[in-house]
């Protein structure tokens, strides 16, 4: 699904240039749960943007389900993040004033689809993050678990090669950010590929692969040993209370 | 994505924020309003003044004498005593281009009948008079040329007399006898209301026949005015030279000399009117135009700001799959929508303020439609020109920097 060889990111600043990623060599495949990880100034972040087409690596290559990405033009890259890639963001990054539905629809609207299915689609999708009763509620109506459940539908609504979230349960409390990561695991469990960048290890362990980075290059790539259910973690905290 | 969808997104935009929309339209609303309202008003103003002067006849030239001068002193205008009855006679052997002639004299004085009095103004004349100045009757008849040979004291009253003298217009007062100086005189006929125009209240006359005027109230043979009406529009100048040429041998005028009289041509007055009226329209609309420039000023500006506030909006489409052209356009309908529904909404009231200010100035005011497709065109076009840059400002946001935008 993903093929990167040699991504390299240079920033010039003035006279300074500075490296964010050194010749990074990365596959993802089909299906994969995957959380990319690392102090800040890793360039995680930098891996994130370039992984969702909304930057251009200075040097290397970039396969994204079989399409050379390196080399798109910008336009070319909004088509690519409007059908492959779905974004999830940290703060959510929903659209103030518009509702749940609206938002959920907004990605089909620029990709032409029409409206009888761009509705149907939305509601499908709110339907599957457990937000079916709220398709009309604005974000400032909903919990922050809640909106983020939006976001995650908005991202499926396309059904994208990749999900990529970036610490995605970053301004959740404990409970909401489970309750997300276990959405999360039920679309990989529906056969998505997911990519999440997290700074947290106790998010790490609700996915199946963690990648380690450290300034600019991957330094470990292991499979998470034991990983937990999300699901199940829920059940015991409404056992507990 | 097409147009339709394109339109859809941007009024859902708008609507999301609506006092934003609403004070951003104001400047146009206002601009638009008053270009429509005062054109209207303008336009009303110049029917207004041509109706009146039309009101005093067709194809009009009034002559009256120049100022007396009395050892270089002037007198008033119309002061000297130099037309009488045989100018008509030359004027009209001598004029082909001249269709009607009536002369006029006036004088104030005391009207009684019965226990009710009034002061008046007496107006002598003939029977020309009524057609050249459409004088109709709304009772009797007008003064004949019999009349005029036989000096008889007949009188036809306007209604605000009738009015004065018996505390009705509607009395009936044909077949009395009035008294005008003391001197009896039979009434024969009412006038139609014909109002007022300017400082003339035009009911408030009493017309007698001029022989008698001259001889029994005024005591001399000359005359205030001679009205004359021309044959036809074009023909108004040819008219003028000819009455003058007459005038001038009736005076036994040298050629040194000059007039001893005045020609007003109506058709000047007109000409003169219009102009001024249509300039003075011209230099509202021209003010209110100013006030829609301001307006699309107004929109650019909050267009602007509601780009830099939308920073992180712009890039949560664009990372969605919105193209530079999608946010282009979607800014720029915006900024189309906002002006042409202002431009609507503005149209709307101009109008309606136009139809109010008519009632206050009791005129009526007529709305052009060209100004309504010229402000309408107007607004569109300030919307596009306005929104153009603040859109283009939008869609070259880099993705990046505006989600990471505070």
């Amino acid at each position: 699904m993903i093929s990167l060889k040699g991504i390299t990111k240079i920033y010039a600043t003035g006279d300074i240039q500075v490296a964010a990623l050194r010749g990074v060599d990365l596959q993802v495949d089909e299906g994969e749960f995957v959380a990319i990880t690392g102090p800040s100034g890793s360039g995680k972040s930098t891996m994130m943007n370039i992984l969702g087409c909304l930057d251009r690596p200075t040097a290397g290559e970039y396969f994204l389900d079989g399409a050379d990405v390196a080399r798109a033009t910008g336009n070319e890259l909004a088509i690519i993040r409007n059908q492959k890639i779905g974004f999830v963001f940290q703060g959510f990054n929903l659209l103030p004033r518009t509702t749940a539905l609206e938002n959920v629809e907004l990605p089909m609207l620029y990709a032409g689809v029409p409206a009888k299915e761009r509705r149907d689609r939305a509601i499908h999708s709110l339907e599957s993050v457990g937000l079916g009763d709220r398709v009309h509620h604005r974000p400032k109506e909903l919990s922050g678990g809640q909106q983020q459940r939006v976001a995650i539908a908005r991202a499926l609504v396309t059904q994208p090669a990749i999900i990529l979230a970036d610490e995605p349960t970053g301004n959740l409390d404990t409970r909401s950010s489970i309750e997300v990561m276990a959405i999360f695991q039920k679309v990989h469990q529906e056969g998505n590929t997911i990519l999440i960048i997290t700074h947290e290890p106790e998010i790490v362990q609700y996915t199946r692969r963690v990648i380690y980075f450290r300034d600019g290059s991957v330094k470990e790539d292991d499979k998470v040993e034991n990983p937990r259910d999300a699901a199940l973690d829920i059940q015991k905290m409404n056992v507990a209370i | 994505m097409n147009l339709f969808e394109l339109i859809r997104i941007s009024i859902r935009a708008l609507k999301a924020n609506k006092l934003r929309s609403i004070l951003t339209m104001l400047g146009i609303i206002i601009g638009v309003a008053a270009v429509i309202a005062m054109v209207g008003i303008g336009n009303g103003a110049t029917a207004n003044i041509t109706n009146q002067i039309k009101g005093l006849g067709s194809n009009l030239l009034i002559v009256t004498p120049s100022q007396t001068n009395s050892g270089g002193v002037k007198g008033a205008a119309g002061s000297s005593n130099t037309l009488v009855m045989n100018d008509l006679q030359k004027i009209q052997t001598n004029s082909p281009a001249v269709k009607m002639v009536a002369p006029f004299v006036s004088t104030n004085t005391q009207v009684v009948y019965g226990s009710g009095n009034t002061s008046t103004s007496i107006a002598g004349t003939t029977d020309a008079y009524a057609q050249i100045r459409n004088v109709t009757l709304a009772r009797g008849r007008f003064i004949t040329s019999d009349d005029v040979n036989s000096y008889t004291r007949v009188a036809v009253v306007g209604p605000s007399v009738v009015q004065n003298l018996m505390g009705d217009a509607n009395a009936e007062i044909i077949g009395k006898t009035i008294k005008l100086k003391n001197i009896p005189f039979l009434v024969v006929g009412v006038t139609a209301s014909q109002g007022t125009s300017g400082m003339t209240n035009n009911d408030d006359v009493v017309y007698i026949p001029i022989t008698t005027a001259q001889d029994r109230l005024i005591g001399n043979k000359y005359l205030r005015q001679i009205f004359i009406e021309a044959t036809s529009a074009d023909m108004m100048t040819t008219a003028q030279d000819q009455v003058t040429n007459a005038l001038r041998s009736s005076h036994n005028l040298q050629t040194s000399k000059a007039n001893d009289f005045t020609i007003t041509n109506q058709a000047d007055i007109l000409a003169t009117m219009e102009n001024v009226t249509k300039t003075l329209t011209m230099l509202l609309g021209g003010i209110a135009a100013i006030s829609l420039l301001v307006g699309g000023i107004g929109i650019m500006n909050i267009m602007l700001v509601s780009v830099t506030e939308r920073t992180r909006e712009i890039g949560i489409r664009k990372a969605i799959g919105a193209k530079g052209k999608d946010i282009l356009a979607q800014f720029l309908i915006e900024a189309v929508v906002l002006s042409i529904l202002g431009g609507g909404i503005g149209i709307l009231i101009g109008w309606g303020g136009s139809i109010l200010a008519g009632k206050a100035l009791s005129m009526a005011t007529s709305v052009s439609m060209t100004s309504v497709f010229l402000a309408f065109g107007f607004s569109a076009g300030i919307g596009i020109l306005f929104g153009v840059f603040p859109a283009k400002k939008a869609a070259s946001m880099d993705p990046i920097d505006a989600l990471r935008y505070e």
